[in-house]
């Protein structure tokens, strides 16, 4: 802000100049090398961006981009808000977003899971909203009871104000040595990682589901307790209940999202409960929610020959099941997955992920590493077309409304093709 | 085997970490593509493990839930009666390790197994994550084996076990060796679905437990493995 110190300012302000010309020369949308320029010329850099700012970091397996944009989008309704709307939710791009929003008097960061202790300590953010932990390209990501466990210390004496899914148990786990929390009923579709209790390894009872390992989708019952030791769904003080959020004085909200499917819905009720942190009630956030249709490319429709093509990102299985909440069972779908390093390399997660939701459908597959969803889809019994590209899936299929559903590098690689759509 | 083939899926809320459901999905589709009935029993770790199965699946897990589910089958003891009766099992990665006399722990800790395979494990130096193929040992006929691992252990195998392969690519137990097997029970460190990636493998177990088989449409299956094989292996 105004009064950083000189080397700050030019650590900032050359950091700033790097991703102007990164994005120039077409090399990136710069909020990488310019955060990470100026942390080279001062590591204190985040420290001194993020002093005297109100500020909320957001993490979780999934939502976080959307969640962010959320939150970013009520508080506009306060003032100026910094954030790293593109998704580079490590400490470059916290720097660069903070850089490029000096006088912004409230942040809201994206933070990646593993990042997230490292970050509060630095930034000593007074917001941390946590949503949800599941299974995650495990080839690079940490294992979710080690994450949690990190969560848990880096919160223990903080003053942080948590708002966390107490729908997720190890989300729940992993919120509650703060301080203080408010409990968010937001919601839990994949249930395949909270079998078993985070604290003690005894079972955890769940209300309305099945078995373990026999289909992830969740009934509407939320409760769970461990049958061993007392640890157990915390009290909501907001609850998500179907369209509608409640707030804690018992006030029901109608969202009506522009944003398709129950995860949105669910990142809504955060959205909601983290503005009220901030001191903006739901009347006034809300209609600021409702103006969000897209976020970075997730749920555009883009256009090419008479097809309209929704894209929906789906970045593991917990993401699948919120993709296949959002697809239209009318419509044709195409599937694209790749597995580089930001996919991880490993496409085990196929198998975690039950496509026979999508029987019935025509179901065209395309992607690098289509011939491991063309086995998945055929040991579960989905007849499907193999494509050797998105584009020939698109050419053969009749115009009209088409869903997509890609992992990471397949859905950039698709988003670059219609120049970047947002 | 009875009337229909029981499949025992043990502890999926411990030890399913990454796609390890594949391996029961695909051993009831080659089932099935036979005509041979099917019937896969979920087993929650806070149940007790059926003695009468046919054949046992154990897969991936983090630390903790591994040395939990050590715990379990170790005071269960359900596992060690089916085998002993003759049942057929896959153990995959955390699970492979379960079954020797020591495996690594949180911090490195030795942690007791439940000792079904005469093998040994610790923590190696460092992760072990890619692409493995590996050549199977002549004396069970299968073609290479290929798949992902993603690991920390290093494992001794004792004098009551046979390797199961040797690495092309790839770590595996450490010393050149990937897997293990004795009499009916194979480990591997290949996690995840790894029976998708190796249907003859899945062929075995189901041949052990149901006798020869009926050839059947390997079309989907070979496509991978020719697409992995031709990517993974050096020329």
């Amino acid at each position: 802000m105004s009064q950083l110190p000189l080397r700050a300012q030019l650590a900032s302000a050359l950091g700033r100049t790097a991703a102007t010309l990164s994005r120039a020369t077409g090399r990136g949308d710069g909020s990488v090398i310019g955060g990470r320029l100026g942390l080279m010329l001062e590591p204190d850099l985040l420290r001194k961006l993020a002093a005297d700012r109100k500020l909320a970091l957001v993490s979780a397996t999934n939502g976080k981009t959307t969640t962010t944009r959320l939150i970013t989008s009520a508080l506009q309704e306060l003032g100026d808000v910094a954030t790293n709307a593109f998704g580079a939710n490590m400490p470059a791009g916290h720097v660069s977003a903070l850089s490029s929003a000096k006088a912004a008097p409230y942040a809201v960061l994206e933070v990646d899971e593993k990042y997230l202790p490292e970050v509060l300590d630095t930034t000593n953010a007074g917001i941390v909203c946590l949503m949800n932990l599941s299974r995650d390209q495990m080839d690079r990501a940490a294992e979710i009871w080690l994450l949690a466990q990190k969560w848990r210390r880096a919160l223990d004496g903080k003053p942080a104000h948590v708002i966390a899914n107490c729908d997720d148990p190890l989300v729940t786990w992993g919120a509650s040595t703060a301080a203080r929390v408010t409990w968010v009923a937001a919601g839990q579709r994949w249930r395949e990682d909270s079998w078993c209790c985070p604290e003690c390894g005894g079972p955890l009872d769940r209300g309305g589901s099945m078995a373990a390992g026999q289909g992830a989708a969740a009934g509407t019952d939320s409760s769970w307790a461990c049958r061993e030791c007392t640890f157990h769904r915390p009290e909501p003080n907001w609850v998500l209940d179907g369209n509608d959020v409640i707030d804690p004085r018992g006030h029901r909200w109608p969202l009506d999202l522009q944003l398709p499917g129950q995860a949105n819905r669910s990142n809504a009720a955060i959205a909601l409960a983290t503005a009220e942190a901030f001191g903006l009630e739901p009347a006034r956030a809300l209609p600021r929610l409702r103006t969000v249709t897209s976020v970075a490319g997730r749920y555009t429709t883009v256009e090419r020959d008479g097809r309209s093509l929704r894209l929906l990102l789906a970045k593991n299985p917990a993401g699948w099941l919120e993709a296949f909440d959002v697809a239209d069972p009318a419509l044709p779908i195409i599937l694209s997955v790749n597995a580089q390093g930001p996919d991880g390399r490993d496409t085990s997660w196929l198998w975690d992920v039950d496509y026979r939701i999508l029987g019935g459908r025509p179901v065209y597959v395309a992607g690098e590493r289509r011939l491991d969803l063309a086995l998945r889809l055929d040991v579960a019994r989905v007849p499907f077309q193999l494509c050797d590209s998105f584009d020939q899936a698109v050419s053969v299929l009749a115009p009209g409304r088409i869903d997509v559903i890609a992992n990471y590098t397949a859905f950039q690689q698709i988003r670059a093709e219609f120049g970047r759509a947002v | 085997m009875q009337s229909e083939l029981s499949i025992v899926w043990i502890y999926p809320d411990l030890l399913s970490t990454y796609g390890d459901q594949g391996n029961v999905l695909v051993l009831e589709q080659r089932a099935r593509a036979r005509n041979i009935p099917t019937r896969t029993v979920y087993v929650r770790s806070s149940d007790p493990v059926p003695q009468q199965g046919d054949i046992y699946l154990i897969g991936g897990g983090e630390d903790r839930p591994q040395i939990l589910g050590a715990e379990r089958l170790r005071k269960d003891g359900g596992l060690h009666a089916a085998i002993s009766r003759g049942a057929a099992m896959l153990a995959v990665c955390a699970g492979y390790q379960i079954m020797g006399s020591v495996f690594g722990g949180e911090e490195g800790q030795p942690v007791p197994g439940i000792e079904l395979l005469d093998i040994s494990s610790g923590r190696g130096e460092r992760r072990s994550v890619g692409e493995l193929a590996a050549d199977v040992d002549p004396a069970l006929g299968l073609p290479t084996l290929t798949g992902f691992e993603n690991h920390m252990g290093v494992t001794r195998l004792g004098p009551g076990v046979r390797p199961l392969s040797r690495t092309i690519v790839g770590t595996g137990n450490g010393d050149g060796t990937e897997g293990c097997y004795a009499g009916k029970v194979i480990g591997t460190y290949l996690h995840g679905p790894a029976l998708a990636r190796n249907p003859a493998l899945a062929d075995l177990l189901l041949t052990w437990a149901a006798g020869p088989l009926a050839p059947m449409d390997d079309t989907w299956y070979q496509r991978l493995r020719d697409e992995r094989l031709r990517t993974v292996i050096p020329r």
